[in-house]
C-alpha cells in the first residue's frame, strides 16, 4: 500500500481540482438568453422564452432552435455535428458549441446585452 | 534503425491506432466534445516504460498524425497533438520525478490530455466559455488514467517487447 501512496494522492487531488471547477465554472441555473458568439464575438442573442428557429451563417450554418425554455442546434453543415449532437441545453454556462465554423452558443441570465435579437 | 525496430514500432503505432479509433467508435458523450476513453494512452505509456521517452513521443506523434489524417481535419489535429503533447511532456515528467507508479502517471496523462485539447479549444474558438467542460474532463480523464494505467501497469511487467 505504501509505494501507491503518491498515486492515491494525485488521483484525490485530480478528483478535488474538478470539484473545484465545477463549483467555479460549471453549469449554474435556468438561464435567460442564448447568446451566439462567433469566434468570439457576440453577434445575437435570444431569449429563452420565446420560440424560434434562426439560421445563422451562410455558406457554413447551424441552425439554432429554441422552444420549451431550450436551446439546441437542430441542422448545421459542419461535418462532424458534435453542435447537434449535444441537445438541448437551458441552464447558465451550459454551451453548444461548432468547432469548425468557430460558433459558440452560450445560456446567460439576466438582462439583455445591447440588442433584443440580431441576425447576421 | 535495424528491421527488428521498425517492425516493433510499427506493431506499437498500429496498435494505438486501432485504440484510436475504437475509442472513436464508441460513443461516451455527445454532449461533451473531448470525452474520450484515452486508449492509446495505453500504448504510450508502455513505450515509454518499455522503451523511454523518445519513441513514446514518436510514436504518439505517428498515431496523431495518421489518426486525424484518416479520421480526422485540421481541427482535429490541432486538438489531438495538442492534448497528446501536454500529456506526454507531464507523464515524461512524473516518470522521471520516480516516485509515481504507471497509473498515477497514466493518470495525470488523461486529464492533461483532456485539459490539452480544451485549451487549444479555447484559444481557437477564441472563447473561454469552453472551461465549463472542464470538470466533466478532467474525471473522465481520471477514470481512463486509472484503467489505462492498471492495464498498462501489467503490460509493463510482463510483456518484452524489444530485447
Amino acid at each position: 500500500m505504501k509505494k501507491w501512496k503518491y498515486d492515491v494522492l494525485l488521483t484525490g487531488s485530480a478528483l478535488l481540482a474538478a470539484l473545484v471547477l465545477w463549483l467555479i465554472v460549471g453549469p449554474g441555473e435556468k438561464g435567460s438568453w442564448a447568446v451566439v458568439t462567433v469566434a468570439g464575438k457576440e453577434v445575437a442573442r435570444y431569449p429563452l422564452a420565446e420560440e424560434v428557429t434562426v439560421r445563422l451563417g451562410e455558406r457554413d450554418y447551424n441552425i439554432l432552435t429554441i422552444a420549451g425554455g431550450r436551446a439546441s442546434v437542430a441542422e448545421a453543415n459542419c461535418g462532424d455535428l458534435t453542435c447537434v449532437k449535444t441537445g438541448e441545453i437551458s441552464r447558465e454556462g451550459e454551451t453548444i458549441i461548432c468547432l469548425p465554423h468557430k460558433l459558440v452558443v452560450e445560456i446567460a441570465g439576466g438582462e439583455g446585452g445591447e440588442f433584443d435579437a440580431v441576425s447576421g | 534503425m535495424r528491421s527488428k525496430q521498425v517492425a516493433r514500432y510499427a506493431l506499437l503505432t498500429a496498435l494505438a491506432m486501432v485504440l484510436s479509433w475504437l475509442e472513436a467508435v464508441v460513443p461516451v458523450s455527445a454532449a461533451v466534445p473531448g470525452v474520450k476513453l484515452g486508449l492509446a494512452n495505453l500504448v504510450v505509456i508502455f513505450a515509454l516504460y518499455t522503451v523511454g521517452v523518445k519513441a513514446a513521443a514518436a510514436l504518439s506523434l505517428a498515431r496523431v498524425l495518421l489518426v486525424s489524417l484518416t479520421f480526422g481535419n485540421a481541427y482535429a489535429f490541432a486538438y489531438s497533438l495538442a492534448g497528446a503533447s501536454l500529456s506526454l511532456g507531464v507523464m515524461a515528467l512524473l516518470k522521471s520525478w520516480g516516485r509515481f507508479s504507471p497509473v498515477g502517471v497514466s493518470v495525470a496523462g488523461g486529464v492533461f490530455h483532456n485539459v490539452g485539447q480544451i485549451l487549444v479549444a479555447m484559444a481557437v474558438l477564441e472563447t473561454g466559455l469552453l472551461a465549463a467542460y472542464l470538470p466533466v474532463l478532467v474525471v473522465s480523464g481520471t477514470g481512463a488514467g486509472v484503467a489505462v494505467g492498471v492495464a498498462g501497469a501489467v503490460l509493463i511487467d510482463r510483456v518484452r517487447i524489444l530485447p
